[in-house]
């Protein structure tokens, strides 16, 4: 088990968001946490991140272990620097004052000195050569497609080995929705670790080998995608039919 | 004519270097923390007072010739100022940072900063001011009519190079990318791996070094140091910035020599009683039609 989280209770203030759950991602595996809005998927990444306030979700009870070591006390950048652990957020949150160049630049701040660098770089330019066309860009005039793409190319250049994704495909053309995740399942074919949130059911189950669905802050079930797909209850509540 | 003109320009250049060194600490501190650091106007006045020490140190107990005492008390000032800067951020700041406090009361315990540095300089040296010695010889030149002194041209010159110095951080080095990447979003800053305080710590060496070097410059031009010199000048340096577009150097820098062109001038044409009131007004006006400053932009939220 490389990242688990274990009966984890999670506060907002006096509000309630997650009410004890539990869930793991094995090294290699592609893990979507699905669920409506609200149900605590990304109360979930955000714990996992240690975000500091006031965006911060506050641990009540329960624990989250990376390769069995709690990682309460662990600082949001060492969850990047130390742990390889690298979140694409809801609404992209690139920095639109800079180019994209300075985005993936900035992704690095805190690799070691000799750090392979230009070989992540090929990578993310090969995975996305829109974003080698537009590097001198300021990041603001990319379109929302270009946007998520580099959201996702500044996350590899930080040299995680595991990805998490909170509702990438949010905003995107059905086409760059495709495209997107079968970037995704590339990426997890070259050994990236994936935990995905998704509101979008079916593509996720489609594409993760695992998945749990959240509803108010508890897991309603999980199992592999076959078993979610075929399960009456989740095609009923979450796959429209 | 023309001499009366480069004259007032020079008087201009000179005085707005002070703002506009004082107001870089307000800016950068602004982008980074979006918080308005109101200590920092005695900041300034910790720096003079530190230069002060030093100086006089060099020259009685040392016995260094004035340009020696000069070269070492600019960078220890610095270092010394910027140090104060940093203690302040680790003791008042931060610990609210880390609650996840609202901004106002972050705001209010700056104030509270600013009032217990100068009030602790009253208590720790007592009301009697200050002299400060002489480093340099003054040496007035004239040409054409136009009179200035070497330290004028020395002070207008530290602003231009520190200016030059803080664009250089600001668009190459790596510190400064996650300085601009952190004005325009906090939140995402963390997830790149960046550890957040050396960032906020980087940026207050760097406001309150400047701080510092305003300081020494100040107490050279003008040579009395009294507890409360960097209240006033401190609300000026920072409403300079926000006329400039706070968050934004060069803003911090137009809005300073605009402060300071605009009292010069007021002072050359009507009663000094008038300068503070209308150098005030024209500021009021400039934001009334750009609330956002000069450099400015109105942050937008994307969905």
């Amino acid at each position: 088990m490389l990242l688990s989280v274990e009966n984890l209770i999670v506060k907002y203030g006096n509000i309630l968001a997650l009410h004890g759950i539990s869930f793991h991602v094995n090294s290699g595996e592609i893990v979507t946490l699905i669920g409506a809005n609200g149900a605590g998927k990304t109360t979930s990444l955000y714990s996992i991140c240690r975000l500091p306030p006031p965006e911060a979700p506050r641990v009540v009870a329960g624990d989250i272990k990376f390769q069995g070591e709690s990682l309460l006390k662990t600082r949001p950048n060492e969850v990047v620097s130390r742990l390889k652990m690298a979140l694409v957020p809801e609404g992209r949150h690139i920095f639109g004052n800079l180019t994209v160049m300075e985005n993936l630049e900035l992704a690095t701040y805190s690799r070691e000195k000799g750090a392979q660098l230009s070989e992540d770089y090929a990578r993310v330019f090969d995975l996305f050569p829109r974003l080698s066309e537009r590097r001198k860009q300021r990041s603001e005039s990319l379109s929302g497609g270009e946007q998520q793409m580099l959201a996702v190319g500044r996350a590899l250049m930080t040299g995680c080995q595991v990805l998490l994704l909170d509702e990438p495909s949010m905003g995107l053309a059905p086409r760059l929705k495709y495209e997107l995740f079968r970037t995704l399942k590339q990426l997890n074919e070259q050994g990236m670790t994936i935990l995905l949130v998704e509101q979008n059911a079916n593509l996720a189950l489609h594409l993760a080998h695992r998945g749990y669905v959240l509803d108010t802050g508890t897991i309603a079930a999980s199992g592999t995608s076959e078993d979610l797909l075929g399960n009456p209850d989740v095609k009923k509540a979450y796959l429209g039919g | 004519m023309l001499a009366t003109i480069i004259q007032n320009l020079i008087n201009a250049l000179q005085w707005g270097s002070f703002y506009a060194l004082i107001a870089l600490g307000y800016t950068l501190v602004y982008g980074v923390l979006t918080l308005i650091n109101f200590a920092h106007g005695d900041i300034f006045m910790v720096g003079a007072y530190i230069a002060f020490f030093v100086a006089t140190f060099c020259l009685a107990t040392i016995g260094l010739p004035g340009w020696a005492a000069l070269i070492v008390t600019i960078p220890l000032t610095m270092i010394l100022t910027s140090m104060v800067g940093v203690a302040i951020e680790r003791i008042a700041y931060r610990p609210l940072r880390r609650k996840g406090a609202h901004r106002l009361y972050v705001v209010i315990t700056a104030l509270m900063c600013g009032l217990i540095l100068e009030h602790g300089n009253l208590a720790l040296l007592g009301a009697s001011r200050k002299a400060f010695p002489s480093l340099i010889n003054e040496q007035v030149f004239t040409v054409g009519g136009v009179t200035f002194t070497n330290l004028k041209i020395a002070v207008i010159a530290s602003a231009i190079l520190v200016f030059v110095l803080l664009q250089w951080i600001v668009t190459k080095t790596r510190v400064g990318m996650a300085m601009r990447a952190i004005a325009y979003d906090k939140f995402a800053v963390p997830l790149m791996g960046i550890p957040m305080d050396n960032i906020i710590v980087a940026t207050f060496i760097l406001g309150s070094s400047m701080a510092g070097l305003a300081g020494i410059l100040f107490a050279m031009s003008y040579p009395i140091l009294e507890p409360y010199m960097g209240a006033l000048i401190g609300w000026k340096a920072f409403i300079a910035a926000v006329v400039g577009g706070i968050g934004d150097i060069r803003g911090a820098f137009l809005g300073g020599f605009l402060l300071g062109a605009v009292e010069i001038l007021v002072v050359a044409f009507f009663p000094s009683t008038l300068r503070d009131l209308i150098a005030f007004t024209v500021l009021l006006v400039i934001l009334a039609f750009r609330p956002t400053g000069l450099f400015g932009i109105a942050k937008t939220t994307k969905i």
